[in-house]
């Protein structure tokens, strides 16, 4: 679909980990921001400053037009998907709540809430499926007086599966739930809508499909939740300089210090060009390269493919292992052979290989981008082939 | 008329707000211009919006229920 001359033929199937390459937008567009505007967002009433505050309020207002949010303001800029799952575990959760989650979830939502556990959270570890699917009845028989919340992945970083959010999100609102959801391996390359999903928050980052750089993320939270989460970091937002307490107001309230305004620049250029292709092109170009790839692995005897297995129930994410093959060496040979990036192991998601069946030594995985092609992936195929006949390419 | 040229600021919580004000009324062409916060209103060190008086009905209307306004005022320009 796009044509990029890559560096020598390496071919990067680590996308779920950080999206490679960027387009050529995103660097253009942090360059003109460090030489030509440079001011600091919302500090100064001079025409950089307002120049930085605009780059910045743009990137809100491209966000909640993807995610049919429908105020900018209700859109937190923050470091990563890490950082917004975090001000909403602990901005939100009090010793005494319950909360329900999935045993698919990435170390980002796990350790935040079993650090609260310590602190006196009730945690409920819903069991999915052995292709990393929930049940959403599950949820239904998880929910008790005290719930107050149902933190779930849109979409598994370690198969792919993409969790039935919109069935959740009416659960949630039938019960008076806050529902959260992280949306790491999801926003750039696949629908949100936070209004359709009844999502509460949507914690996000910047640098895997949405082609931003890395230290860039943001958090959406639903009209008049804010009042029910504290901030987990205080200080200068440039507004009600003259107050020594933090200002209660969206987006402020969650946004101390100066932000990463360089990163903001480029991350504006990236949902940019996701517009300009049209997500719909760019999920479905993915999809095309998942199916070819699920098809030409499956058939290789002795290779185990985890998860759905069906490219319409599946970001372009695929989790695997060849039969008697430690991941990391088939992850290496990959890199050291054929020039294919992969990444083994565990994947920041320990609860979810138990669930597969893959702990501890984990699988390969291959996740790809609107960047790859189909010839990748059938040199990939045949990579895969060759390391499971124990040859190596001369 | 007094003669004396005046103006209306229109204060917002914080610089976003008066980004998303903005963005409205360049949509609507609407006259207007960013200016620090005068000092002798507030000690807030952001920015608001500054026009003719006789913009401020249509910049209002243009506004309601979109973006929320911390307060307007009527100023001499010295």
């Amino acid at each position: 679909m796009i044509i990029i001359i890559m560096k020598k033929n390496i071919i990067y199937f680590d996308n779920a980990a950080t999206s490679w390459p960027k387009p050529p937008q995103t660097l253009t567009a942090m360059q003109d921001y460090l030489q030509n505007v440079g001011g600091s967002p919302g500090r100064s009433g001079h025409r950089l400053s307002l120049e930085a505050a605009r780059i910045v309020f743009e990137t809100r207002e491209m966000l909640s037009q993807l995610f049919n949010v429908p105020d900018p303001l209700r859109i937190v800029l923050t470091r990563n998907a890490t950082e917004s799952l975090n001000i909403a575990i602990f901005g939100l959760l009090n010793p005494g709540d319950h909360v329900i989650t999935s045993d698919m979830e990435h170390n980002s939502v796990m350790r935040p809430l079993r650090a609260a556990e310590a602190r006196g959270v009730d945690i409920t570890v819903v069991p999915c499926g052995s292709n990393g699917l929930i049940d959403p009845g599950d949820v239904v028989k998880a929910i008790r007086t005290n719930t107050k919340a149902i933190f779930i992945t849109n979409a598994s970083n370690v198969t792919g599966t993409i969790m039935p959010i919109a069935d959740i999100g009416k659960i949630a609102r039938e019960h008076d739930l806050v529902l959260c959801v992280d949306a790491a391996q999801t926003a750039g390359c696949y629908p949100i809508d936070v209004e359709a999903m009844h999502i509460d928050l949507l914690a996000f980052t910047g640098h895997k499909s949405l082609f931003g750089p890395s230290g860039t993320g943001g958090l959406y939270i639903r009209d008049g939740l804010e009042n029910k989460i504290e901030p987990i970091c205080f200080g200068g937002t440039g507004s009600r300089s003259e107050l020594e307490v933090q200002p209660n107001f969206m987006p402020d309230r969650y946004e101390s210090g100066t932000p990463n305004t360089i990163g903001i620049a480029g991350l504006t250029a990236g949902i940019e060009f996701i517009r300009s292709k049209g997500l719909k092109n760019i999920t479905a170009h993915e999809k095309q390269l998942t199916g070819l790839f699920l098809q030409g692995i499956e058939a290789i005897k002795g290779v185990t493919v985890y998860g759905i297995k069906d490219e319409y129930r599946q970001i372009p994410v695929v989790s695997f292992n060849i039969q008697g093959m430690d991941p990391a060496k088939v992850s290496l040979e990959l890199d050291e052979q054929f020039e294919i990036m992969s990444r083994p192991g565990l994947h920041c998601a320990p609860a979810a290989h138990k669930t597969l069946g893959t702990y501890p030594s984990g699988t390969v995985r291959f996740s790809f981008s609107c960047f790859n092609t189909e010839e990748q992936i059938i040199k990939a195929i045949e990579a895969i082939r060759q390391i499971g006949k124990g040859r190596k390419r001369k | 008329m007094s003669g004396s040229p005046s103006y209306c600021v229109m204060l917002f919580k914080s610089v976003s707000y008066v980004l998303k004000a903005e963005k409205i009324l360049k949509k609507e062409n609407l006259p207007h211009k960013l200016i620090p916060v005068p000092k002798k209103i507030s000690s807030d060190c952001g920015v608001c919006l500054r026009f003719e008086p006789n913009m401020r009905e249509k910049i209002e209307a243009a506004l309601f229920k979109k973006v929320e306004i911390e307060e307007i005022c009527k100023l001499c320009e010295q």
